[in-house]
């Protein structure tokens, strides 16, 4: 067991990449909550993102246009889970597992020859003397694009659900979707927009995963990583920099059990790779105490009727 | 315009009907699909659902009916007890391979001794280790609220791990020249789901499917505690000032639905699969899922409706020999029925109506 072969600096910057398609997937699940509506299907969304990415990265050898297959790709799914929960008012909790069963499926379909591939890849951040700086230059300045775009977009979920009127009507529609409809706001307009700003957020996730974090193409290759997602927003208590410091907990949890690994330390591998999810089920444990920060009407079947 | 108006009772007649036509709204879908991968559709959607059963090779393929329906159908009359009550047990999958874990040590602990209590003391420990499995969520659920959904998910890539682990490790053939995987029961008598029946594909797991089916049917419609469930789930709010416990409601809900994907892990492990590996679990915990909604959340539909899905693995499997159609397509195919359903599901609860809106 050789503990000095992991370097703080390299795993502080690892963690943030680790910690980007969860923050993205969280980011967006968590407009789709504040809005009221429940989906579960998260995981379904990151694997076409992954897939849909990925495939237009390699075809077009344009990963950024990979970037944007994979948002369409990811809010396109969400379209029939809105279709499902918003037109048709199945229940929210089925609706999203049989996106999530038939995301996994589609995706393995699509992907079959882009087994073994290796995408484009995108040019990091290089910033002359910023990047060069020691310690700080490779954590703060040494990224891909991708990574500050899910920093941005958390401030500007923070800023637009706190100070806008759009993320008062949207919080309204959450809270008490009848008092919203009374006043006028379009509830299931309002949720179907956010349903597919999720679907778009975990796309871009799953793509982040297939096209820079792994960097290759393998059947359900984001393990669990859109169920994180789920509970990231339980233990943020639905406030986004909460999920920012959830998704870097949660990156780092899984880049030292990694770093572990190839350290050589006596527990199993097996017994290693387990422990995101276990510590996991432990933070939902200690976090679901609290109840009272849940969007009141989350999972509740809104219909108009007269 | 069209708009949906409330039905004052959910409509019998459709709620029949739904599964029958997403059933077909799905062959449809699928047909294009296949269509879309230059397949012959028509052709496709024989291999998957007439060859099985009269086909050629039908002899071989229709005792794989009972083969792979056994498990599901076990699975999911768990499943559907606590759907029915809104407790979502979703990580089957980690009990049904938690329970052959368990059932399987068992077994292999007495090698190569041989007596008749093993197989029992076996179908002991495999429900216990599903049971253990699905007390995790239950119990934090009660205890601290915490969502069941994303625990029981959870614990499904842990048991993914642990199944790695075992099959590696502790379970390992001592006489398997480093190969992973168990000792394998079929060369080990008093341990082997063995078929009952030769040709017919009945193992005990089926038989246990069965038995599953007509002891939720009582529960269900005849018992108390079927009638709190179904209660629970139709109307809450009545359920709790009617003085059902919630708690024991959900630790009985989650307790039964894991103790029988238990059950079904170990049928599977000592017989079908043969031996603890890597893979021998192919999602049918995921795939219980489907049939419990396809088959209404009712003992006898789920029955019909595990037996369905068998159908949709097995004519899979043909179909990719024979007409090389992907395996992937199979799962696409299981996701979109389940979809088709819950669209469908519309027509139960509310009426459509073309007004327009100035009429009323």
């Amino acid at each position: 067991m050789d503990l000095s072969a992991i370097n703080p600096v390299l795993l502080i910057a690892s963690l943030m990449v680790a910690a980007t398609p969860l923050l993205l997937a969280a980011i967006g699940e968590l407009v789709v909550e504040k809005a009221g509506v429940l989906n579960l299907g998260v995981e379904g969304m990151m694997i076409i993102g992954a897939i849909c990415g990925f495939a237009i990265a390699v075809e077009t050898t344009n990963p950024y246009l990979g970037l944007l297959a994979a948002m369409a790709g990811g809010a396109v799914l969400s379209l029939l889970f809105a279709f499902l929960t918003q037109v048709a008012l199945a229940n929210q909790v089925a609706s999203g597992l049989a996106l999530t069963l038939f995301g996994l499926g589609l995706s393995a379909l699509m992907g079959q020859s882009y087994v073994g591939i290796k995408p484009p890849a995108m040019a990091k951040l290089d910033i002359p003397f910023l990047t060069d700086l020691p310690i700080i230059g490779p954590i703060l300045f040494g990224h891909d694009p991708v990574l500050y775009v899910g920093l941005a977009l958390t401030a500007a979920t923070w800023a637009l659900l706190k100070y806008s009127r759009l993320g008062l009507i949207l919080r309204a529609v959450g809270e008490n979707h009848e008092a919203a409809h009374a006043l006028g706001y379009h509830v299931v307009r309002t949720r179907v927009l956010a349903i597919l700003f999720g679907g778009a957020c975990a796309g871009l996730g799953g793509a982040y995963i297939s096209l820079i974090r792994v960097p290759q193409w393998t059947e359900g290759m984001t393990a669990g990583i859109g169920w994180i997602a789920l509970a990231l927003v339980v233990f943020a208590s639905w406030k986004p920099w909460r999920v920012l410091l959830g998704a870097y907990l949660f990156g780092g949890i899984n880049v030292l059990q990694l770093n572990l690994q190839a350290a050589g330390v006596a527990i199993p591998v097996e017994y290693l790779a387990m422990s995101p999810y276990l510590i996991t089920i432990l933070v939902l444990v200690i976090m679901s105490a609290d109840k009272s920060r849940a969007p009141a009407s989350l999972g509740r079947i809104f219909h108009a009727s007269q | 315009m069209i708009h949906l108006e409330k039905r004052p009772q959910p409509s019998r007649a459709w709620a029949l009907m739904t599964p029958v036509i997403a059933v077909i709204v799905t062959m449809i879908a699928g047909g294009l699909l296949f269509a879309a991968l230059g397949k012959n559709p028509i052709e496709a959607i024989r291999t998957i659902f007439y060859d099985p059963l009269f086909g050629e090779f039908s002899f071989y393929y229709r005792p794989q009916l009972l083969v792979k329906g056994g498990p599901l159908i076990l699975i999911a009359i768990g499943l559907s007890l606590g759907f029915r009550a809104g407790i979502w047990n979703i990580g089957a999958e980690g009990q049904y391979i938690v329970g052959a874990i368990c059932g399987a040590a068992a077994g292999l602990a007495f090698y190569p001794m041989e007596s008749i209590v093993i197989f029992p003391l076996m179908i002991f420990f495999g429900a216990l280790g599903g049971l253990i499995w699905a007390m995790i969520p239950a119990l934090l659920k009660v205890k601290f609220g915490t969502n069941e959904i994303l625990v029981s998910l959870m614990l499904v890539y842990v048991a993914e791990q642990l199944l790695a682990s075992m099959s590696l490790g502790l379970l390992k053939n001592p006489e398997g020249f480093g190969f992973p995987g168990s000792r394998n029961f079929q060369s080990y008598d008093s341990a082997h789901n063995a078929e009952l029946i030769t040709g017919t594909g009945m193992h005990w797991g089926v038989v246990a499917a069965f038995i599953a089916v007509i002891f939720s049917y009582i529960l269900l419609n005849k018992h108390i505690l079927g009638y709190n469930i179904r209660l629970t789930g139709e109307a809450p709010r009545a359920a709790r000032f009617g003085g059902v416990n919630p708690t024991r409601l959900v630790l009985f809900c989650m307790g039964a639905s894991g103790a029988l994907a238990g059950l079904a892990g170990l049928f599977e492990v000592a017989g079908p699969a043969g031996q603890v590996s890597i893979d021998f679990n192919v999602g049918y915990g995921f795939t219980a899922i489907i049939v419990a909604f396809l088959g209404r959340l009712h003992p006898v539909g789920i029955l019909l409706a595990g037996l369905l899905m068998a159908l949709t693995y097995i004519g899979g499997d043909i179909a990719q020999s024979s007409l090389s159609l992907p395996s992937a397509a199979i799962q696409v195919f299981q996701g979109m029925l389940l979809f088709f359903l819950l669209a469908l599901d519309v027509l139960t609860n509310f009426r459509i109506r073309f007004a327009t809106k100035g009429a009323a």
